[in-house]
């Protein structure tokens, strides 16, 4: 194959249900996407994914692409590449237990400015036996005002856009819960990306 | 604002040819009729959080990582294998550094996972799972074994053609792939939703390894080739 040839990317097969000896190991897992000394606000994510039935899906994957307390991603393509946090890893992968549910750790993001100002967010990829290609959502705080300015928060239809918040624990502070229903009356919007 | 980011514009990604990707909704494969959205997805302008992407797993790689078959005391059952192939970007350009992991079933069609309850005898001397990265020209190497088919719950009579689970990391989050490779001639394709799930006929057929004699070693293991294809940036008419 020579460069400047139009390739069409390979298909998508299921990640099954038997990815864990590889995938999330716990030497492979990243639970915590925030080294000791990343600056910000510490947050714990407590994502939960559920069917059609909103039964717990214990087979899931999660992976997390995120920017750092100031809004910076760790990648050459990130005109503040090189900037960002030392201490920041950026990228979590996590295995749903039986109660469909798994908790990251990281700091709360800053907004990207670049071209537009984006509001904090998290970008998530969901693998699961019955689901043929990843989906993709994304993760925003509920109560932050520069949700109401989010470029693409505004492509959500309105009635939509509370299945794309974290709400924060009632319980614990600096936890917040995020429900994956991938089907359903609350059907979490994915993206077309 | 800062004059320096806002003139610095985004490079999308291309977008999938119509056909070339399964849906998430396809009824002969059962376990996607509770899980697919049936709502519609948000067409999602590509920004800085779609662009880049995690660089993982590159310190975490041991020297047995990528030949399956040297990672026990003795050597597995079944029949040796090389698979090795490049990874490309819709460009067609190498990717170099792109982590690839894979798992698989034993040649007795048998995963070491608790929830695989098909009764074939587990090998102790295989676990079924490895790693790599490509060079600087996008090529990889595994060696292993070949995995046996399997039977699942699907529908009557239900068995997986031989496959070998593939996951890879490209230079953006939305260039992610995780898919299965499968062994020319299987007699099961016909027959597996997961495979006929792909609407393009060619599409599927590139999820088929292809015998290779030139990368078979004599008296010691077959070569099959795999290449892989992952989403690349939209190419501008001012690129050299």
């Amino acid at each position: 194959m020579k460069p400047d040839m139009d390739l069409v990317p390979t298909s998508s097969q299921t990640v099954g249900p038997f990815f864990h000896s590889e995938l999330t190991t716990d030497e492979h897992c990243v639970r915590c996407i925030a080294g000791p000394n990343a600056k910000g606000e510490r947050a714990w994510i407590t994502f939960r994914v559920l069917d059609a039935d909103g039964a717990p899906v214990d087979d899931a994957m999660l992976e997390i692409w995120q920017a750092d307390a100031q809004g910076k991603y760790n990648h050459p393509d990130d005109p503040h590449f090189g900037t960002s946090d030392e201490d920041w890893i950026g990228f979590g992968r996590l295995a749903t237990g039986e109660d469909g549910s798994c908790v990251l750790e990281t700091i709360k993001p800053g907004c990207i400015r670049h071209n537009s100002i984006q509001a904090p967010h998290l970008t998530v990829a969901v693998f699961a036996r019955g689901m043929l290609k990843q989906l993709y959502t994304r993760v925003y705080f509920a109560g932050d005002v520069t949700n109401e300015e989010d470029p693409i928060l505004s492509l959500v239809p309105a009635d939509r856009r509370d299945t794309l918040m974290a709400k924060p624990d009632s319980v614990r502070p600096r936890y917040w819960r995020f429900d994956v229903r991938l089907q359903g009356e609350q059907e979490t919007v994915f993206f077309d990306v | 604002m800062d004059g320096k980011t806002t003139l610095t514009s985004i490079k999308p990604y291309r977008r999938v040819p119509e056909g070339s990707q399964p849906p998430s909704l396809y009824e002969p494969y059962h376990s996607t009729t509770k899980r697919a959205p049936l709502k519609p997805l948000i067409l999602l302008p590509h920004t800085l959080s779609e662009i880049t992407g995690p660089i993982y797993g590159h310190e975490k790689m041991g020297e047995k990582d990528n030949d399956l078959t040297a990672q026990h005391e003795g050597e597995p059952l079944g029949e040796r294998i090389i698979v090795s192939g490049r990874v490309f970007d819709s460009n067609g350009r190498p990717v170099p550094n792109a982590l690839i992991e894979i798992w698989q079933a034993n040649s007795a069609g048998r995963y070491r996972h608790a929830k695989d309850q098909h009764p074939a005898p587990l090998d102790p001397n295989f676990t079924g799972a490895g790693r790599t990265l490509t060079d600087q020209n996008g090529a990889y190497r595994f060696i292993t074994i070949k995995p046996g088919a399997y039977p699942w719950l699907n529908h009557y009579n239900a068995w997986r053609p031989a496959h070998i689970h593939f996951s890879v990391f490209g230079n953006a989050f939305i260039s992610r792939l995780v898919t299965q490779m499968y062994f020319p001639g299987d007699s099961l394709f016909p027959y597996d939703p997961i495979f006929q799930s792909i609407p393009d006929e060619n599409a599927r057929e590139r999820l088929i390894s292809k015998f290779d004699l030139e990368t078979t070693q004599p008296q010691w293991a077959k070569g099959f080739v795999f290449d892989i294809v992952l989403r690349g940036p939209e190419a501008t008419p001012f690129e050299t």
